[in-house]
């Protein structure tokens, strides 16, 4: 194969894994936005997202698109109530102090990982796709699936960004992450709010699981590098700015894609956190992000 | 702060404790004998996390950097060129240090969240590192130390580091030696300002101190004490491996001294200690429960995190200070 079509290949891949991070960095972003928290279980949401939907995918017997559905359809929904009650039970009563939090988040982390451990096992297990549709192209043959990836996490993208600027909802929680103190004057129910944030932004990364597990099998320690790389996303675009957040997740996803194509992916993660880093340390707001307030 | 200065009743508590410590090992049988000797190592490491974190309230998530530091910085060189067990102890501190000084300079610049952050994605570079020089530091699978390489001779002394008693000995020096730097750091005026600075940084800046040069050299020390931790280890244990650069590794320091007491001089120890023979029992206990159930030490540190920060947040001998004994360093 020639270099053209090597790109061309290195692209797609690079624009699935932008989907799916997109979908996951924006989880991250819009806790951190809203609660002022850092989330360092978010990779371990992802995780269970993609385990439970081994379970549901097994339930079903028959088309394997029933069971994907399911999957689709109940996992986000567990993982949300996990992180709902775990917001509940740990990070209120920590009064969101963020030292505090982040050591929580770490013990959530081992916790969760600990629990797949046990009920799901150390093997990676496979999750079929729901189709199995080949798109031929002139150079080589393409996953269907994974392009419907593409298109399901745009879906899922643009509905969140509905419901973020067009919906009382949205609303509400832009109000909580723009002075939390006068949105309580004005009777808005912050608390509520966060955990309601807390919940949504787990069930992102979930739903980001189900979609990419029939292509990555789900395994208990999967959730470490997508965690690292939706930090990375999140810190480029700016910490809490949405738009930043998906603008970042395509150049990450992308150079991710095309450069460990290319290059030595050891050496590419190395030097991405490097400068992602740096990027803390010298532009905090972010490479697309406004100067702070 | 903490009431009075009393010299006296400090210094014999510290005094009794290393003495104990020298103690235990005549009464110890084998199996603990081991353990302690790993532990105090490890104690040490817990200690220079505690300069930083407990003194002066940074909160770094990438420790495992600065032990991995002292770690490799004592180990390749023996391992590759040969070097002698004293200078190479010495590099890998001076490793640890000067790595500490280039981190701390870029990462001080940033507060709060995001210092935790730049260390945590400064550690995974370092681990990822560890990983691409897999030609000289063999990766996951690591390198052991012979037993030649592991002594120090020379006209007069012979030292073997792989023998039981010794080890355990050299521990204890080490031990000792940062117990008692850190009792000195934490009665002394530099150790007053960085509780100062935890405590509210802006005030101790308008008190005229340099807040920025006071917290460089907490992290410098801080660094070099966990080199010396990572450096005492490859030459006692003759191992080492990726896996001590790893996330986990930043993280357990972190829990030892929350677990003992952050900004208590003893905590880091009690905390290690603890934790140790916690996850060891536990772990058999907890197996033989629930068979076939995969428990492992990951989830009971995660427990325990959660735990003590919902629940005890100063740690045993925070909470021992606040309630009874106000003068414990």
């Amino acid at each position: 194969m020639s270099f053209g079509p090597h790109l061309l290949l290195a692209s797609l891949e690079g624009l699935v894994m932008a989907a799916v991070l997109a979908l996951m960095a924006l989880g991250l972003s819009l806790v951190f936005g809203v609660m002022r928290i850092v989330n360092v279980a978010h990779g371990e949401f992802f995780m269970l997202g993609a385990v439970l939907a081994w379970f549901f995918s097994t339930m079903v017997s028959g088309n394997p698109a029933l069971g994907f559905l399911l999957a689709l359809a109940l996992s986000p929904l567990v993982v949300g109530a996990i992180a709902f009650a775990s917001e509940r039970l740990v990070l209120r009563r920590l009064n969101y102090n963020p030292e505090a939090t982040i050591v929580a988040t770490i013990g959530l982390l081992y916790i969760l990982q600990q629990a797949a451990l046990t009920f799901f096992g150390p093997d990676a297990r496979p999750v079929p796709p729901p189709f199995n549709y080949r798109v031929l192209l002139p150079w080589f043959g393409y996953s269907g699936y994974k392009l419907a990836v593409i298109g399901a996490s745009l879906v899922l993208l643009a509905g969140t960004w509905l419901v973020l600027t067009r919906t009382r909802i949205g609303l509400v929680m832009r109000a909580t992450q723009y002075d939390s103190e006068t949105a309580q004057a004005f009777g808005i129910p912050v608390d509520r709010v966060y955990a309601g944030v807390f919940a949504l932004g787990a069930m992102l990364a979930a739903v980001a699981a189900v979609l990419i597990v029939p292509i990555q099998q789900a395994h208990y320690l999967m959730g470490g590098d997508p965690l690292l790389l939706s930090f990375i996303v999140v810190i480029i675009g700016g910490l809490g700015s949405l738009r930043g957040t998906l603008v970042a997740a395509l150049i990450i996803g992308l150079s991710d894609g095309i450069i460990s194509m290319f290059f030595s992916p050891t050496l590419a993660k190395m030097l991405a956190t490097l400068l992602v880093a740096m990027v803390l340390v010298f532009r905090p707001q972010g490479l697309f992000g406004a100067a702070a307030r | 702060m903490n009431g009075s200065n009393r010299a006296i009743p400090v210094w014999t508590l510290h005094i009794a404790v290393i003495a104990a410590l020298w103690a235990a090992q005549y009464v110890l049988p084998d199996y603990h004998h081991g353990i302690i000797a790993r532990v105090m190592v490890l104690a040490c490491f817990a200690m220079g996390y505690n300069i930083l974190f407990g003194y002066a309230g940074l909160l770094s998530l990438g420790h495992a950097m600065f032990f991995a530091a002292g770690l490799y910085g004592a180990g390749l060189p023996i391992y590759h060129f040969g070097w002698h067990v004293v200078p190479s102890f010495a590099f890998g501190i001076g490793c640890g240090a000067l790595l500490a000084l280039v981190i701390g300079l870029l990462a001080l610049r940033t507060t709060g969240v995001a210092f935790m952050i730049v260390t945590l994605m400064f550690a995974q570079v370092g681990y990822l590192m560890t990983l691409w020089l897999g030609e000289w530091t063999r990766g996951d699978e690591g390198l052991t130390l012979s037993h030649s390489e592991r002594i120090i001779e020379s006209a007069s002394v012979f030292i073997d580091l792989t023998n039981r008693d010794t080890r355990y000995g050299a521990a204890w020096l080490l031990l000792s030696v940062v117990l008692l730097i850190t009792v000195v750091i934490a009665r002394s005026p530099f150790g007053r300002v960085l509780v100062a600075i935890r405590e509210n940084e802006e005030r101790t800046r308008m008190l005229g101190f340099n807040t920025y040069a006071n917290k460089l050299s907490a992290m410098v020390i801080s660094g070099a004490i966990s080199a010396a931790a990572g450096a005492a280890y490859v030459l006692l244990f003759g191992y080492m491996g990726a896996t001590f650069a790893a996330i986990q590794y930043s993280i357990l320091p972190l829990l030892w001294v929350l677990l003992g007491g952050a900004a208590t001089t003893l905590g880091p120890l009690l905390g290690t200690l603890l934790m140790f023979y916690l996850a060891e029992l536990s772990n058999d206990a907890l197996n033989a429960w629930f068979p076939g159930a995969n428990l492992s030490q990951i989830g009971i540190v995660g427990a325990a995190l959660v735990l003590l920060v919902l629940f005890f947040p100063k740690g045993i001998l925070g909470t021992i200070r606040e309630r009874w004994l106000k003068w414990l360093p």
